[in-house]
Formats: structure tokens, sequence, C-alpha cells
């Protein structure tokens, strides 16, 4: 019986495939509370796999940052007017702009017990800007004096402390910078700036594993790829103090899923509605939708390298700003999630001012004239390129339509598959003539959106945009001795920007997220993150 | 039939390593650079990206990196991912039981409903219920899974309310049943027309007619005699599909947010984590040459006629 004696060895191979499930069938069952698995007084929200371990400085996409923000506190914070509020620090002072004198709350514990003092701020600091860590954002500490023995642009470095932290005492540090800053005291809000505890060194990759910070929670677990689960921490003593009893940060696989969830009640809140879901979800939450504008904006950047944009004469950018349908574009393509720009900040940063012109407004007969009189777009063609995997498509058709059919310049989406191949092609000058570019807050002030993105030497400056004018009116706002002083010469800036049009800006970004019946108060912050504290469970 | 099985086991090898390069191959050609990618849209510093690369050894050349991984792989080490830096057998080992107990799931589904239904379908060719399935296996092959997957949510979990609409614990069988059926209604479509089709004509066939001649019992003509012999194309069609069914889950994985291999895969690829792609893909190869090996065997025991020596 042949037939029988392999039927054996199906069935062995058959066992065999069932032991290999069955072992990996162990993982994660812990916390089954209720359906949905969460703990009494928690608030969930729709806040995917961070993409790297949660240390503060090595972290700058949303994710992370959500969790990074609920463990972490820094020395100060925004509100929603973008004003500064001090969290951890007492008060961080300057009389020159160079150098700054910061001082903390007494009383302030890591959530292992240990004591928040100017040292954890300063070897927490060192510790990111050090070139050997590799962490991302280490270039945001360059304005400090020393950076460049930290962190040379080419191998080891040369010391391991920057020599412009100084501890004074045990809740007194000051920083001098290379040069003068007068907005420092805005960046310190970025998240990167927070302390670490003492532990964190004796091993960083366990620590990004398991955070321990001083912020208004506690980290409690991370299934990865599932769930992040942080406690409220009870001795939290700054303002931002929980009123829930903790997050859960649950991972979703499209924003679809995560919308049926909210509106059957399997989670909280969801940060962004997806397209298909926008034109109801007011219907389907009520009271629960959040729509509110925040720090961002969405615009074109034309690449100064290309065929297309070589030495244009800057009347044939304005036109094509003209020839723009902003209004109509974010209203039906866009579903009303962007607002239409009107300068190159938007409105919740310091220093956003009315430039008093037409060019963010629709004029075909101008657009058209404008051209002409620029001497016209070379080869009356151009292209915009996006990356296909971010929704970009829809309202780049509709932008190119919109140019197409004012001034008659044919207009083309150039589509990359994804974003990695859609930055290489930024990176390496290989732009066809313009590009999506987006921006969002680090922190609210006009600076960020000017300095960052149009500067010659900006690493963002993807256009390679370059005026000397411009650079020189940046270098003359940033020797300003008060940030009143700096945002005024960064608003003269911006006014050039408007004659040399390094961009076209498009529109400022909405947050359209909402809410479940379970959970009050949800609030948006400047750079459209949902400020998870303050919400409370019924 | 022992050197047999060891033969085509030792055939595996080749191909798994002809597969690995190939796909190693292609995340290399790819264009955009994982770690570049990592820092965004955003101001960055080149020089951390230099330093990263150096470190995973990103700057060396093709053949160079693939020995590296090579070399790793066969002392069980699959590496770290770039950005989570975690183990990434510790991702696999997280994602595959729930895509297998998800894809066993909807096989078995696909089995008992298919071949049952091709059953009843095929004993009786062109009579009502023979054209009832056919017109219902029609709808399914032309519906995109996202359809009947939205319906389904829509109708169980919204109007019905009696499953939830995502899976909310990817152990409990009860939540996996919707993406298991959706999943397997595809293949369920095809597994029971081929029964259909081939239990029809094999009615007609001498053995048949020889088995009723003999004055067999009705259930051991239909059991043994006509089952067997018209299991071997459905056989064939299944040891394939097990693999499309892990791979292809994508689109379900999605919408009942089940966070498995197909969604993994996806990301990691959109993030360029090459060591991520190649191991699952690997993996995958392995569940292909493995079920084939199966379906091989498999046709041994249901025709009598094949043998292996």
């Amino acid at each position: 019986m042949r037939g029988a004696k392999s039927a054996k060895w199906v069935a062995g191979a058959i066992v065999v495939a069932l032991a290999a499930t069955a072992c990996g069938s162990g993982s994660g069952d812990e916390g089954k509370k209720n359906a949905s698995g969460k703990p009494e007084g928690y608030v969930s929200i729709d806040v995917g796999e961070p993409q790297k371990p949660l240390i503060p400085a090595d972290t700058n996409e949303t994710n992370g940052s959500y969790v990074i923000q609920s463990l972490f506190t820094q020395l100060l914070d925004f509100d929603a007017q973008g004003e500064i509020v001090y969290t951890n620090a007492e008060s961080v002072e300057t009389q020159d702009s160079k150098t700054w004198t910061v001082k903390l709350k007494s009383g302030w514990k890591f959530h292992n017990g240990e004591a928040v003092t100017a040292q954890s701020y300063v070897d927490a600091w060192n510790w990111y800007a050090n070139i050997k860590n590799n962490q991302q954002n280490s270039f945001w500490f360059a304005d400090i004096a020393g950076y460049d023995d930290v962190h040379p642009e080419k191998g080891d470095p040369k010391a391991d402390k920057m020599s412009g932290l100084k501890v004074v005492d045990d809740t007194t540090f000051t920083i001098t910078l290379k040069d003068k800053v007068p907005y420092f005291n805005y960046k310190l809000g970025y998240a990167t700036f927070a302390p670490l505890p003492k532990v964190f060194f004796d091993d960083p990759k366990a620590f990004g594993q398991k955070p321990v910070g001083n912020g208004p929670y506690k980290f409690e677990k991370w299934t990865h790829k599932k769930l992040i689960q942080v406690a409220a921490n009870p001795d939290y003593q700054g303002p931002n103090k929980a009123q829930n009893k903790g997050i859960q940060f649950k991972s979703y696989t499209t924003l679809e899923a995560a919308y049926q969830d909210v509106v059957s009640g399997n989670l909280d809140i969801i940060r962004q509605v997806g397209p298909t879901d926008l034109p109801k979800y007011k219907q389907d939450l009520g009271k629960g939708a959040i729509e509110q504008p925040y720090a961002a904006i969405q615009s074109l950047v034309p690449a100064f390298y290309s065929k297309t944009f070589k030495d244009i004469d800057p009347k044939v950018l304005q036109g094509l700003s003209m020839a723009i349908d902003r209004d109509t574009i974010t209203k039906t393509v866009l579903n009303n999630t962007r607002t239409p720009a009107t300068s190159f900040t938007p409105p919740q940063v310091k220093g956003n001012q009315d430039l008093g012109t037409d060019v963010f407004t629709y004029n075909p007969a101008k657009a058209k004239q404008l051209i002409t009189e620029g001497g016209g777009v070379p080869e009356n063609k151009l292209f915009i390129q996006y990356n296909s995997d971010g929704g970009h498509k829809e309202w780049v058709t509709a932008v190119c339509e919109s140019i197409r059919k004012a001034t008659g310049v044919d207009c083309v989406g150039d589509a990359k598959p994804d974003f990695p191949t859609d930055l290489e092609a930024r990176d390496n000058d290989q732009v066809k003539s313009m590009y999506r570019g987006g921006w969002v807050a680090d922190y609210p002030v006009n600076v960020n959106f000017i300095k960052e993105l149009y500067h010659t030497s900006a690493e963002s400056n993807n256009g390679r945009f370059s005026n000397k004018e411009i650079d020189g009116l940046m270098a003359k706002a940033d020797k300003a001795s008060s940030l009143e002083e700096a945002v005024k010469g960064y608003q003269e800036v911006e006014k050039k920007l408007l004659e040399q049009m390094p961009a076209i800006p498009l529109w400022y970004y909405r947050i359209n997220g909402g809410h479940g019946e379970a959970v009050d108060n949800v609030k948006v912050d400047f750079h459209g993150d949902l400020e998870l504290t303050g919400v409370t469970v019924k | 039939m022992g050197r047999y099985v060891a033969r085509r086991l030792l055939q595996m090898i080749p191909v798994f390593i002809g597969s690995t390069f190939l796909i190693f191959a292609m995340m290399y050609a790819l264009p955009g650079d994982p770690v570049r990618a990592l820092m965004g849209d955003q101001a960055y510093d080149p020089a951390v990206v230099a330093s990263i690369r150096s470190d995973l050894g990103l700057d060396q050349p093709l053949w160079q990196q693939y020995l590296t991984y090579m070399s790793n792989l066969v002392q069980g080490d699959f590496g770290t991912e770039i950005a989570s830096k975690r183990e990434i057998a510790d991702i696999i080992a997280q994602a595959f039981p729930i895509t297998l107990r998800l894809t066993l799931f909807a096989f078995t589904f696909t089995v008992l409903v298919g071949i049952g239904l091709g059953v009843i379908a095929g004993l009786r060719p062109d009579s009502v219920r023979d054209r009832g399935l056919l017109a219902l296996t029609l709808v399914l092959i032309s519906m995109p899974s996202f359809v009947l997957g939205y319906l389904m949510q829509y109708i169980f979990a919204f109007q019905l309310g009696v499953t939830t609409a995502t899976v909310q614990d990817s152990e409990n069988f009860g939540d996996l049943m919707l993406p298991a059926i959706v999943l397997g209604s595809l293949s369920l479509a095809y597994v029971a027309r081929l029964t259909r089709t081939s239990m029809a004509e094999n009615l007609r066939s001498d053995y048949m007619r020889t088995a009723v001649a003999k004055g067999l019992p009705r259930h051991r003509i239909i059991g043994v005699h006509l089952m067997r012999n018209s299991l071997v194309p459905v056989v064939t069609f299944l040891g394939t599909d097990i693999g499309n069914l892990m791979t292809g889950a994508i689109v379900t994985e999605g919408i009942f947010n089940v966070q498995g291999i197909g969604k993994t895969i996806f990301d990691a690829l959109t993030r360029r984590e090459g060591a991520t792609v190649v191991g699952i893909a690997s993996l995958i190869v392995l569940v292909y040459l493995l079920t084939s090996l199966l379906v091989d065997l498999l046709y041994a025991v249901l025709d009598p006629r094949i043998r292996y020596a």
C-alpha cells in the first residue's frame, strides 16, 4: 500500500505545521479587561507603532512624538495660542540672547523616584548631541557653544561635553550659544530637549523599549505593533497633569479601521479621519467631530536647478500662484481639510502677517499676464512631483487642472511610488520642475517657517533657493537682542520672499479627527497634536 | 518514498538561496534610502545619516551586504530593523502566528464549505442547486475582497452587532471569523467550482459504472471512488492557495485591523527595511516549497497510480 505510506508522511507534515502554530500562539494575552482590553478610566487613541525606540532626541515622526510627549516634560511648552507655558522650568531668561539661565522647579522627580536636576538636563543634552549616538534630532543642539566638538561633520568627536552647558546648582544651569538666537527659548519647547534619568546611560537600548520619564504619564507596557499603554503619574507637578487614568496608544492598519472602531465605541479618539469617511464624519460623530486649523503649511516648491525654473523670473511663479484656485480646491477635492494660504507662515505662529498682496488670490487673467511678462514657462510645461502613497494625487491633479485652464501652461503630476523615492529625488537634485513640500511647526515662531526652508544652507531647502540679500536679512534678524525684534526682522524677510517666490504656498492644514461619546474635552495644540492630558472620561 | 522526500528537501536549498538573493538584489535596486527616509520631510543632519549608514553596513557593495546577511541567517540571525532596532526574528515571531492562524482558519473554511458545496452541486449536474452554486460562486469571484469585507463589517458589526467591527484580539477565533470568511471566500468559489466540475465528469467514468455494477453502497461509491479521484485538481489548487492566502491577506488585514504578515511586509517595503522584507519573503518561499511537496505527496494518497520512488 504505497498510498497508506505516503499518508503517514502527509500526516507527519501536518503535525509539524500545527505544532509550529501552537508555538507561536502564546504571545501577548495580558490585560484582557473588557471587550477592547482597556482598563477603567483610560483613554484610547489611534497612534501607531513608533518607528524608533522611545528616546526623545531620536523621535520626530508623529506616532513616536505622541508617546514621548506623554512620558517626558521638557522645560516649557506652548498653549493653543503659541505662547510659552513653563512646565519643568521656573524661568528661562537671558540678557543678551546669547547666554540663557534656566531655573528648574524644585521637587520634580522621574518616574523611578530620581530627582530631576540641572545635571539630568545637561547630561542628556550632551548625550543627544554626540555624533556617536546617531540621534536624529542632534542638530537641534547646534546653536549651543561646543556643539562642533561633540558633533563634527566628519570623524570622531573631540569632546563628550558641550562647553556651552554649565551646571550652577541643583536647579540652575546656563546655556551659552555660539551666536545670538533671540528665539532660542521657543526651541526649548521641542520634545527633544527632555531630560534623562541616570538609568538611561546604563543601557540606552533597553531604555528605548521601556522609557522612564518625568512627564504626566508613566510607561506601562508596549506590545509591538498593537498597543502602548501609559498610566497617569499621580506625583506629577506640572500644569498639564493628567485628567484621566491613562492612555492606550492603539495601532491601526488603516484610518478606515480606526474610524469604524470610533463609531462602534471600541476606540475613544481618532486623530485623522480617512478621506473616504470625511464626507460623513460630522454626522456620525456629532459633537465628537474635531475640525481645527494648526500650524502647518503645504507648498509647491520649484527646483531652481531644473530646466523649467533655472533663472526664472519670479513673476512667472507669482503668475502660477494666481492660477491656482485655492478656495475651490480646498472645499471640493480636499473636503475642507485645508485652509487657503495667504502668506508663507500659518496664522498660529508669532509674526504671521497680512502681506497685502493678491499673489495668493485666484485671478486667471492676471496670472496669464504675469507669466507672459516674466517670459513664460520654458517649454510651456511643468511637473509637480509627489509621493503617491500619501493621498496627494487628487489635489495635485486639481492644481494642475487649475493652472492649465487659467494659463494654458501644461502641468503634469510626477508621481513617485512612495515617500523614500520622493525624498531621494529631492536630495539628489532630480526634481523635474517642482515638488510638493510640507512643513509642520517645530516651535510657533515665523523663523521656523522661513529660515529652515529658504536659507541657502538650510537642510530642507531642497529647491536650492539661494538669495544673498535674503540670507543677509536673516543674519541681521538673528542678531536682534529681543524676540520681538527678531520676529520683525523675519517679517521683513517674508516680504522679500513674496518678491522672490522660493515656493508657492498652497494651504494650511486642519486636523479632522473625532472622539466617541465616552470621552470629552479633546483639545488640539498649535502643531495639530491632541492634548491627551486634558481628556476626561465620562 | 523517504528518499524522494529527502531529495525534494535538498532541492529546496538552491531555490531558497536563489530566491533570497533575488529579493535582496531587488530591495537593493529600489530607489530611496531607508536611513534618509527616517528623517522625513523635516530638517536633518547628513552627518547622522552617514554615520548610521556606516554603522549598519549600508555603504558596502551589494555582494558584501548579501554575504553578511546570509552568513548571519545561517546562524539563525535575521538581523535588526533599521528604524525600530528590533530583532527581525521577533517581528516575524509576532506577525507570523497571527497570519498563520487567520490562514488556517480561512483555509479550513475554504476546504469544508468549498468541497461541500462542490459535492452537493457536482452530484446533480445541471440541477437547480447546481445552477444556484454557479451563480453564487460567480458573485464571489467577481466581488473584490474589500467590497465583501466592508459589506460583512457593515452587516455583522453595525446592523446585527454580533461581532466587533475590527479584530480586537487576534488570539480569539470568534474575532477572526469575519476576516477569515472574507479571505477564504474567493478561494472557496474556485474550490467549489473545481470540485463540482471534476465530480460531474468522473460520475460518467468507467470505474464509476463498475463500482455501481459491483453493487457497492452509495456512500462508498461517492466517498471513496468518486471523491478520491475528483480531488486531485482541487488539492493542486489548494496547495498554491495556502501561500496566496498568507501573502494576499493585506487588504483583508487592513479592513479588519489584523497585524499580520501582509501589513508587516508592506510597511517594511515602503520604509525600505530590506532585511525584514527578505526575511519574511524567504519564509513565504519556504511555505510555498513545503506545501508543493505536501501536494505532491497527497497525489499519491489520492490516486494509487501515482508513485514516488
